[in-house]
């Protein structure tokens, strides 16, 4: 029996095109689009002018408080503006823009092709604070900033370090594709955060539908005893931080709560690979693996992509725009946000670009609720998404809120799988905004 | 690049085959056995009354829904010939057509329309009409005419009474059990496959097994109100046979006899009107257990199910109460 989490989930079609498709470069942009704030918490406050030249992974935005993130060039060239710009959320962002002139790395970067495996003259807090200046966020999509997932709190300890290689988001296969390239790497990364976090034994959960990936990273980690791979069963959403602690260890999060408070940190194993290449290759965070796929792409691939770089690149890159496209996704269908334009830049947390055709781009009609009660057993959290559906629409937030909705994590297995296409998660939301407007009126 | 339209729509952007329409429609075809042996045992009149339910139930739908509710027609969907179908299923074969019409009215037009079509009727909307026909035409409701096999001829056929009725009225003359059972003509056997005087669609257990197994595969339905009915009837009807034999029937003459297993297997399990969570479900499928035995043993009528799942029905908003899904990260482990 594979493991995973045991309540709700639901098993969209994978349609992963770009399996097995090696990590590719593609030609450099002209321009590139740096925003200041990839990530959760503060946006970095911009240290270069207008007319500065700068060289490819010098820093170019400081990080402005603790969970923050420090911000790289990714190309070399001058700094042409800094300016408000649309981002993958439709707001317009301050945006570093650098036209690019040649590609000069800072001196520092070891571009060797070399595996440096030597991690003990480093101590935790020597790694940790050189992982917040290297610019590190989780690279799964959520972007928080990776020291900070990294501090361990007063009074609690690590005991697992789990490593997300779940990959559930149906098209996606930049993780997969990079376990398969860069499994060594990884397992560095892994061992240098685990010395961060002084965690006993790391745990790496990969879904079964990527079998390669598993026995490549099996070989790779025998070497290391407190090292273990797992194969889980294909779930979507196993890669939800709490449902893959459940899969693995069998330990529930709290509500409201840390994966600390069970003791358990989790990485993203794009994460732990920019942390490899940080500490042992002194290379910031400035480019990523993108997979750019979709069912009526020509040449669906995967691509490491420098941060800032329009998107549109990368999709003249896999055989440009289809005639008929109808939706494009930054992430995976079932969490990624929809674009509105191709003009945006890629981020650091850019794990995919899906391109829907226009017949399946719009959503199905949607009916009567026939209380069937497949969203309540689809549910990974335990909620009832029918009665949160109905609370918010009467604008009933506070029962809402005794019903768990700040719960939701917003998978969309609701809305996903129901019968009547009602748009569940998107009445969630709504509630769940005005529960958090209601408690931070009560607060202040 | 030339885009001229693109969608931007919230998360998920992906959807699941799954329709209304073909949870309707897969209810329809479970029910195909039971309707073929319907015409098996009651000729062309058991096709006689599906298609007037269906067909006055879909105009009652279309007729609600364009001139009261003002909507979008929703005969598509399939839900007024489910309701037609059970409606149909609940009745004798030899209903005159306007009671048919009737039925289909306070069925479509009362307990569904009325609270705002499909998902918001608290009441079974087939059961109900049923319910209503029952006390409204007591003597054309409970004259069942006698099984006879591939009669085509759509005469007068003799009449009789289904075995749970000739149960009541022994009992009532204070015949003892073993009396009324040689009196009562149909086998187990018999009742496992069809051949008893009944409505139309609840003669044949076998028929409506197959159906519940086949929606069972399609996750339609699932297991748990069928069980829990079956089970609590089971085993109330089993303590009480034990107690005394001469005095209460078999737990498998309840559960072949009287529409138990058409109401365990397609009228309680109807999603509209059912709990949610699992938990929910075998409570609700208890107490319909539970009601319908007492109305068949201290009861009036001979049959109680139809009364059963309505007075559960009922319940089911308070079930859904009680009765949370274990939400995930509850428990504090220490």
């Amino acid at each position: 029996m594979l493991k995973t989490f045991p309540k709700g989930g639901v098993h969209p079609n994978e349609n992963k095109f770009s399996t097995g498709k090696p990590i590719e470069r593609i030609d450099l942009p002209k321009q590139v689009y740096i925003p200041v704030a990839q990530h959760i918490g503060a946006p970095a406050e911009p240290i270069v002018v207008k007319g500065d030249m700068v060289k490819t992974g010098q820093l170019i935005a400081k990080s402005s408080g603790f969970v923050s993130a420090n911000i790289h060039s990714s190309v070399s060239g001058k700094v042409v503006k800094i300016d408000k710009v649309s981002d993958s959320t439709g707001y317009k962002q301050t945006c570093i823009i650098i036209d690019v002139e040649g590609d000069e790395w800072i001196e520092t970067i070891d571009r060797s092709e070399t595996i440096n495996d030597k991690i003990d003259n480093l101590t935790g807090e020597q790694i940790r604070n050189k992982i917040a200046e290297s610019g590190i966020v989780g690279s799964g999509g959520a972007t928080f900033p990776t020291h900070v997932k990294l501090s361990i709190p007063l009074g609690k300890t690590c005991e697992y370090l789990i490593i997300n290689a779940v990959e559930c988001e149906p098209y996606l296969t930049s993780d997969h594709q990079l376990m398969l390239e860069k499994a060594e790497e990884i397992l560095i990364g892994c061992k240098l955060a685990q010395k961060v976090v002084g965690a006993k034994k790391i745990l790496i959960g990969i879904e079964n539908n990527k079998p390669d990936a598993i026995s490549n990273m099996k070989t790779m980690a025998q070497k290391y005893k407190d090292i273990e791979v797992h194969a889980l069963k294909v779930k979507y959403p196993q890669g939800a931080e709490k449902q893959l602690i459940k899969a693995l260890t069998n330990r529930e999060v709290p509500s409201g709560k840390l994966p600390i408070e069970v003791n358990c940190v989790v990485q993203n194993i794009g994460t732990t690979f920019a942390i490899y290449e940080a500490i042992q290759k002194n290379k910031p965070l400035f480019e990523r693996v993108v997979s750019v796929t979709g069912k009526s792409i020509s040449r669906p691939t995967n691509i490491m992509a420098r941060i800032g770089t329009p998107i549109n690149m990368l999709i003249e890159a896999v055989g440009g725009l289809p005639q008929d496209t109808g939706k494009i996704i930054n992430g995976g269908p079932m969490m990624g946000k929809a674009l509105n334009t191709v003009e945006v830049p890629v981020t650091k947390g850019t794990s995919g670009i899906v391109i829907i055709p226009e017949k399946y781009s719009t959503r199905p009609k949607s009916y009567n609720c026939i209380r069937c009660a497949r969203c309540i057993s689809v549910c990974p959290m335990g909620l009832e998404p029918y009665l949160l559906k109905n609370m918010s629409i009467v604008k009933m937030y506070e029962e809402m809120h005794k019903e768990r909705a700040l719960d939701c994590m917003e998978c969309g297995s609701c809305s996903y799988t129901c019968p009547a296409s009602i748009p569940l998660l998107d009445y969630i939301r709504l509630g769940k905004a005005n529960i958090n407007k209601i408690l931070r009126s009560q607060k202040s | 690049m030339a885009i001229n339209k693109l969608t931007v729509s919230m998360s998920p952007h992906d959807y699941g085959k799954n329709s209304v329409k073909k949870i309707m429609y897969g209810v329809v075809l479970a029910m195909v056995p039971a309707l073929l042996v319907s015409v098996y045992f009651f000729g062309l009149d058991a096709i006689r009354v599906n298609l007037i339910a269906i067909a006055s139930c879909l105009f009652f739908e279309w007729f609600f829904q364009k001139f009261f509710l003002k909507g979008n027609t929703t005969i598509a969907d399939g839900s007024a010939i489910v309701t037609g179908m059970l409606l149909a299923f609940n009745v004798p074969s030899n209903l005159p057509w306007w009671i048919i019409v009737i039925g289909s009215l306070v069925a479509i037009g009362i307990a569904k329309m009325s609270f705002g079509g499909l998902g918001n009727n608290p009441f079974n909307p087939a059961l109900v009409g049923r319910v209503f026909l029952l006390i409204s035409f007591p003597v054309q409701m409970t004259t069942w005419p006698k099984v006879s096999v591939l009669n085509f001829t759509m005469t007068d056929a003799e009449t009789g009474a289904t075995p749970l009725a000739l149960l009541k009225e022994g009992l009532n003359n204070g015949k003892s059990m073993t009396e009324i059972i040689d009196s009562i003509p149909t086998s187990y056997v018999d009742m496992f496959m069809g051949q008893m005087g009944g409505s139309l669609g609840e003669i044949s257990a076998l028929a409506l097994i197959i159906g519940g197994l086949y929606m069972l595969f399609r996750k339609i339905i699932t297991w748990h109100i069928p069980v829990a009915i079956l089970g609590t009837v089971a085993i109330f009807t089993g303590i009480l046979w034990g107690i005394d034999p001469t005095k209460y029937a078999t737990p498998l003459f309840h559960i072949f006899t009287g529409g138990m297993l058409l109401g365990a297997i397609f009228m309680a399990t109807d999603m509209v009107t059912s709990p949610m969570t699992h938990k929910g479900m075998i409570i609700y499928g208890i107490g319909i257990g539970v009601i319908t035995v007492l109305i068949r043993v201290w009861g009036a009528y001979p049959e109680g199910m139809s009364f059963a799942i309505l007075i559960m029905n009922a319940v089911v908003p308070l079930i859904n109460n009680w009765t949370k899904p274990k939400r995930f990260g509850e428990i504090i482990k220490n």
